[in-house]
């Protein structure tokens, strides 16, 4: 797969190479196959802006990266890349419209204690990290299609770096609808990245899972199955 | 409240812990008047199974008394009395509706240790280790039953729980078995195993129209059960190569299917029994699959394996040329018991099935780690334990 408009043939001149690559982009996010696009590029981040910004913010986090690239060959600064996709029988604008009040994500979002949504694009993200510490970030949506897709990054600002998308596919043969998740976040450096790093758990894969997991009881069963509380000989 | 607590392999103790509280709003709250000694509940308390702690309230067979329910659950009241099937299912899910109960997606919170070993998850079962779910179990005097308004069966107050209570486990689980044999009419079917799971399969099969069931145990009085509770022809294997056995019983071609009703502690004799004792314990196989081996040699060309056993893990040295070449179904699972309780019912109801043959002892359940000890080892004739909270 192509990745860079560069490498595109010279006889096109420069804005349509620019944009057929947007329209590309912009379908690959419908279509699903952004993906493997966001996984394969440096930055998932990048991907997203790209389609937000017409490219430019793409090709300018590729240019600025000499020294990114520098941190990536040495395994410093590298993102961390989670994708998940769960199965839900329920229809895609259902799970969408509940996804999309942010609100209501701490419901089965165990790390999250709460959302508060500023504005129609943005949102004031609180996450628990150990020591009763708290991480704070605002989120932007750069990217949305009803009942299909929703596409964040954060802010500037952030405490912790991180970008992705939501996506719902109706499954095939009346199964329901599959429901993937793509997330990118940078680790922060010093003396708190350890206590941070954790804040997305040991296994960032897992517990991205455990969300999605926990997102189709709630949507499926009504409720999040739990065992916490219930008696044993250990009390 | 009391309860029985796994403690450590071949130990299990009954303490005063805390009562059950509903914790969702499809919770509800039994009162156990009935609980039995599962036969896979032996795999637990060898310590086969992993991820089981000490301290956890085991047992998956019971039926009692609803005492408290949860605002989500709008069909039964205080003073219903049901039976609980042991495997947990949310009643919504893809595999819910389509009635494979135990391939629930939503009932196990500890969902993500399955999916490391088995690729995906399965459905909680009450006390059957963290992989399992993690759920407090049935040998106690309370239990938190999740998702109640699915699935329970509420049963008439006139029959004896002797009756009723092995609906909650093991004869939909021998029901299945022979289910998924898919048997024919004339069909022969050879049964693994004589203990209440396998009683019960060797009855099933007959209903289903087999023309003959053969029985294959050790302990001369389940092989006495099966003779004359579930009218089979018998085996022991101790005594005769069940291979050879079946093959002349059958004029050589070997029976149409064949049921595990053993699983991951099989045994076996001389060589083959110490590889596999061995390997297993040195954890380089986890499961023992006697039955499994001899059930691919012995059975017909293009014939039906049905497997309702309990396997973990790991198994080897699998006859798997044997099954290819001989081009054999294999059929298994977790029993779907939500699909054929009320059918069992029926039958019970009808006086087709009476079950309360299996029970050899019934005890206190304080006296529950004098009864895992006779039910393993196979003293004083024992086939079934009822505890009596």
């Amino acid at each position: 797969m192509e990745l860079t408009p560069q490498d595109k043939s010279s006889e096109q001149s420069p804005e349509s190479i620019e944009a057929g690559e947007k329209e590309r982009w912009a379908s690959l996010i419908g279509g699903g196959a952004m993906v493997l696009m966001g996984l394969r590029q440096r930055s998932l981040r990048g991907v997203l802006m790209a389609v937000a910004g017409g490219g430019l913010l793409y090709q300018g986090a590729k240019k600025q990266s000499t020294l990114k690239q520098a941190q990536e060959a040495l395994g410093l600064n590298q993102p961390i890349k989670v994708e998940k996709t769960v199965t839900i029988n329920k229809p895609a604008a259902e799970l969408y419209s509940y996804w999309r009040d942010f609100e209501k994500l701490p419901t089965f979002m165990k790390h999250l204690e709460s959302v508060t949504v500023l504005d129609d694009k943005r949102s004031h993200w609180v996450a628990k990290a150990p020591l009763d510490a708290k991480v704070e970030w605002d989120a932007e949506i750069i990217q949305e299609q009803e009942n299909e897709l929703i596409a964040w990054a954060s802010t500037e600002d952030a405490d912790i770096e991180n970008s992705g998308f939501v996506r719902f596919k109706p499954a095939p043969g009346n199964r329901g609808t599959e429901v993937k998740v793509v997330m990118e976040y940078n680790p922060p450096g010093g003396a708190i990245a350890s206590a941070l790093a954790k804040l997305f758990g040991e296994e960032p894969d897992q517990q991205i899972g455990d969300e999605l997991r926990r997102f189709k009881q709630l949507m499926e069963a009504g409720e999040i199955a739990t065992t916490e509380g219930q008696p044993s000989g250990r009390d | 409240m009391k309860a029985v607590c796994w403690q450590s392999a071949n130990n299990v103790r009954v303490d005063n812990v805390p009562d059950p509280k509903i914790l969702n709003p499809r919770d509800a709250i039994v009162k156990i008047t009935s609980t039995a000694i599962c036969g896979s509940d032996l795999h637990i308390y060898g310590g086969y199974i992993p991820t089981v702690q000490k301290g956890d309230i085991i047992g998956h067979e019971f039926m009692g008394e609803v005492v408290e329910v949860g605002k989500g659950v709008n069909n039964l009241q205080v003073g219903d009395r049901v039976v609980v099937p042991s495997t947990i299912g949310c009643g919504r899910c893809y595999y819910c509706e389509r009635d494979m109960w135990s391939l629930c997606d939503n009932s196990n919170p500890n969902g993500w240790m399955e999916e490391k070993l088995f690729g995906n998850i399965t459905s909680a079962i009450y006390g059957y280790s963290h992989l399992l779910g993690g759920y407090a179990g049935a040998q106690a005097e309370y239990i938190r039953v999740p998702f109640a308004d699915v699935g329970v069966l509420k049963v008439p107050k006139e029959l004896p729980d002797e009756k009723l209570l092995f609906i909650s486990d093991a004869i939909p689980t021998g029901y299945m078995g022979a289910e998924l044999c898919d048997i024919q009419p004339g069909d022969t079917v050879a049964v693994w195993g004589c203990g209440a799971v396998g009683q019960f399969a060797m009855i099933s099969a007959y209903m289903m129209g087999a023309e003959r069931v053969i029985a294959i145990d050790r302990f001369p009085e389940r092989l006495e059960m099966a003779r004359k509770y579930a009218k089979a022809e018998t085996i022991n294997y101790e005594e005769v190569d069940p291979g050879d056995a079946l093959k002349e019983m059958t004029g050589g071609r070997g029976p149409d299917c064949c049921i595990d009703a053993v699983g991951l502690e099989a045994h076996g004799v001389g060589v083959e029994d110490f590889y596999d004792q061995t390997k297993q314990k040195l954890k380089l196989e986890t499961d023992r699959p006697h039955v499994l081996r001899q059930m691919m040699v012995a059975c017909r060309k293009g014939g039906t394996l049905s497997i309702m056993g309990v396997y973990g893990g790991f198994v080897d040295k699998m006859p798997l040329g044997a099954a290819f070449n001989k081009g054999l179904t294999f059929r298994m699972g977790q029993m779907h018991g939500q699909k054929y309780m009320r059918l069992l019912l029926q039958l019970v109801l009808d006086g087709k099935l009476d079950p309360s043959f299996i029970v050899t002892h019934q005890l206190p359940l304080d006296e529950a780690p004098h009864a895992y000890k006779i039910f393993q080892q196979k003293q004083d004739n024992c086939v079934k334990v009822v505890l009596k909270p």
